[in-house]
């Protein structure tokens, strides 16, 4: 059993010879397939934007990235370089090849209309969230996927550590301008994300920025 | 902590549910379900659903961060990714139930325990908790799709500063007992393998006893809904819900 706790390792993959370069605005969803043996490098451009993320089987949506199969199976609830993202049938979906930031949530989760009136506010309904951006991104696609396939995602640059006595926080980000995490795919995916607009909490620094996903075959 | 004195004239139910099998039961709102580690060291893996709508179903990520915790024990609840609440944990005699671990599957249990067939074992046969929620959730007309996160009631894994899970073993004491009370309509599914981290090599899955019994009116001052003030917004959304508010 690996245990991964918090591995810097940087990436010497030029951005010159990426076959695929976009940047999310801030607040906005990015639905795209990753073909098996593509590297695809998530970019913190301004520090402490996280990045919700969900993966899932191209050939058979309904095997998609499972938190607590990964988790368990590395002995550690961070995401780190050499963390091997299993799937909910226990299959390797990706693996973490460069990691600058040292630590990705997978627990907490994205955030929602409700989930927000909850924690926040029942007025806060109205807000953008997360979970609107994943609703619209596949309402709109070609796929046939919809509120059921939302499940727990990857939340990278996040900082969400949990206590000995198994209390939950939100701490400030350790993430900063130009930190990036990079993953190869193991199978061919469909990539689910929602470049987070929380304006509740410090999971963004009060401040949603843009994200840069580079993809290198 | 539960008093174990439930008046036998709540009670509408009573199960002996044995190890490593499964049970899934509409829970309706106002009434409870005890489950009990009667020799300890049990594990009890459950999944909710909103009964009318089961598309509606626990979430784990909004369970955890609505209530600034990693684990459940009386005065949490357990939030649907709806914002609302499908049971509460009014009794618990146990202190920490596992909500990050997930469940075994099919290989882990044959790397673990050894390959034991129904060819050879007949129904005393290795199960695994992803196999047997599939069972019981393809009742409902559920899949792999609803394979959710899950609660490990009775069982503890710790997280270090590190970020490091380990298992706590002989946690559950025999005896041991969680009460949860359906804040709507709830569908539960349980499963009763060991826990996925249980490093014991015996297979050895305890029974669980299964109690549904009507609960008190929920009050003003109940402990799950003034554990936080996250959990009176939970409880209010749910009231709405019902067209009560």
């Amino acid at each position: 059993m690996t245990e991964p706790m918090t591995r810097l390792t940087e990436s010497t993959l030029d951005p010159a010879t990426a076959v695929y370069d976009y940047t999310i605005p801030a607040g906005e969803p990015w639905l795209h397939e990753l073909r098996k043996g593509q590297t695809l490098r998530i970019l913190d451009l301004e520090g402490n934007q996280a990045v919700d993320t969900l993966f899932y089987n191209a050939r058979d949506p309904a095997e998609r990235y499972s938190a607590v199969d990964t988790i368990r199976a590395q002995g550690s609830i961070y995401l780190t370089t050499g963390s091997r993202l299993l799937s909910t049938d226990g299959n390797l979906m990706l693996t973490i090849l460069a990691d600058t930031c040292g630590r990705h949530d997978t627990l907490g989760g994205a955030c929602a209309a409700e989930s927000n009136q909850v924690r926040y506010a029942l007025e806060k309904r109205p807000m953008h969230n997360c979970r609107d951006n994943y609703l619209l991104a596949l309402a709109e696609s070609v796929y046939d996927m919809g509120k059921r396939d939302l499940t727990s995602n990857i939340n990278f640059f996040m900082n969400v550590p949990v206590t000995p006595e198994g209390r939950l926080t939100f701490e400030d980000g350790i993430s900063e301008a130009g930190k990036y995490v990079e993953l190869r795919a193991e199978m061919d995916l469909i990539v689910l994300v929602s470049n987070c607009p929380q304006l509740n909490n410090p999971c963004n620094a009060y401040n949603p920025t843009p994200a840069r996903m580079l993809i290198w075959d | 902590m539960t008093t174990d004195t439930t008046e036998t004239d709540r009670i509408v139910h009573f199960e002996l549910l044995p190890g490593a099998r499964s049970w899934s039961f509409v829970i309706r709102r106002g009434f409870a379900l005890r489950l009990a580690d009667r020799r300890g060291g049990g594990n009890c893996s459950a999944l909710f659903y909103n009964a009318q709508d089961k598309l509606e179903r626990y979430n784990m990520a909004d369970t955890l961060k609505a209530q600034h915790t990693a684990c459940l024990t009386k005065g949490h609840v357990c939030y649907s990714d709806m914002g609302r609440i499908l049971v509460s944990v009014v009794g618990d005699s146990c202190g920490w139930h596992d909500t990050i671990s997930g469940v075994s599957n099919a290989a882990l249990v044959r790397e673990r325990y050894g390959e034991a067939r129904y060819q050879e074992h007949r129904n005393a046969f290795h199960r695994d908790g992803r196999g047997l929620f599939l069972i019981e959730l393809g009742k409902w007309g559920l899949g792999r799709k609803d394979l959710v996160a899950n609660v490990n009631f009775f069982s503890k894994v710790v997280v270090d500063e590190a970020g490091r899970m380990a298992f706590i073993p002989g946690h559950s004491q025999p005896g041991a007992q969680v009460d949860l009370r359906a804040e709507m309509d709830t569908l539960v599914v349980l499963n009763t393998c060991p826990h996925p981290l249980d490093p014991n090599p015996q297979w050895s899955p305890r029974p669980i006893e299964l109690t549904v019994y009507r609960a008190e009116p929920v009050a003003e001052d109940d402990i799950c809904r003034t554990s936080c003030p996250e959990n009176g917004r939970g409880f209010a959304n749910t009231a709405i819900y019902h067209c009560q508010y």
